[in-house]
């Protein structure tokens, strides 16, 4: 797995992760998994499912600062039309997470290059 | 008629947050801009708060089936603010048009290695 690195290198490796993550997001809004994924599995030799799943967990933390940034400074958040169209989210995600546990890590993978191609498209005609 | 449209959207993009471990604002902004009709930057700031609902889900659903390093994610999460400085910094000193160009370019290159990679590991 994370295999050569020393924990010094790994966490610098972390730190830049960290890094490029917020700029994308605070550059596009789009939120930082878009390069956590792709980066843990090549940087860190991550297989899909535990980079899909660490990438959420800091996606918490990212979306948290975020979120608080724009609510409390600019007063921008439609708190309750966002909780209520969480739910059907909520759904969504956990359904999305059984699903990935039963395909091949290969075709999540798939799934996330074609998400990208996607999201470059939508850049390039904007 | 378009909240129900909404509701399936975010329906979506919570399903692909889940499948490919993003958040999901890629399709939670066009639901809150286009069939809400909340300004760009409501519907950004609107998703990041269903971004963390959805994530902590996520994540906790992740982590039963054992797929979250905990202490990588937090450094990771813990370091990006420094990040979205950087980001703000550097959106005042380029063109919008050239960020986007670029970042695009870096979304396809990533694509490429995933593919390769993935063809190269069955």
């Amino acid at each position: 797995m994370p295999a050569t690195a020393s924990p010094d290198h790994a966490l610098i490796k972390l730190a830049a992760i960290g890094t490029i993550a917020g700029v994308f997001s605070g550059l596009f809004g789009v939120g930082g998994g878009t390069v956590i994924v792709p980066l843990l599995i090549f940087w860190f030799g991550y297989g899909e499912r535990l980079a899909t799943g660490t990438s959420l967990a800091a996606i918490v933390i990212i979306g948290l600062f975020g979120a608080l940034a724009q609510g409390g400074a600019y007063g921008n958040v439609h708190v309750a039309t966002g909780l209520l169209l969480s739910i059907p989210a909520v759904v969504g995600v956990v359904l999305g997470t059984a699903i990935q546990q039963r395909i091949p890590q290969r075709a999540v993978s798939y799934l996330f290059a074609l998400l990208l191609v996607a999201i470059a498209v939508e850049l390039i005609l904007s | 008629m378009s909240e129900l449209a909404a509701a399936l959207i975010c329906l979506a993009g919570g399903m692909t947050g889940g499948l490919v471990g993003v958040g999901g604002g890629v399709l939670f902004v066009p639901a809150l801009t286009v069939f809400i009709g909340l300004s760009q930057v409501e519907g950004e700031s609107t998703s990041l708060l269903m971004i963390v609902v959805v994530a902590i889900v996520g994540a906790y659903r992740q982590n039963g089936y054992g797929n979250v390093r905990l202490r990588e994610a937090l450094i990771i999460g813990a370091l990006s603010p420094l990040g979205v400085l950087s980001g703000v910094a550097l959106a005042n000193h380029l063109s919008e048009r050239a960020l986007q160009l670029a970042f695009a370019a870096l979304a396809l290159f990533m694509a490429v290695q995933l593919v390769r990679r993935a063809r190269t590991a069955s």
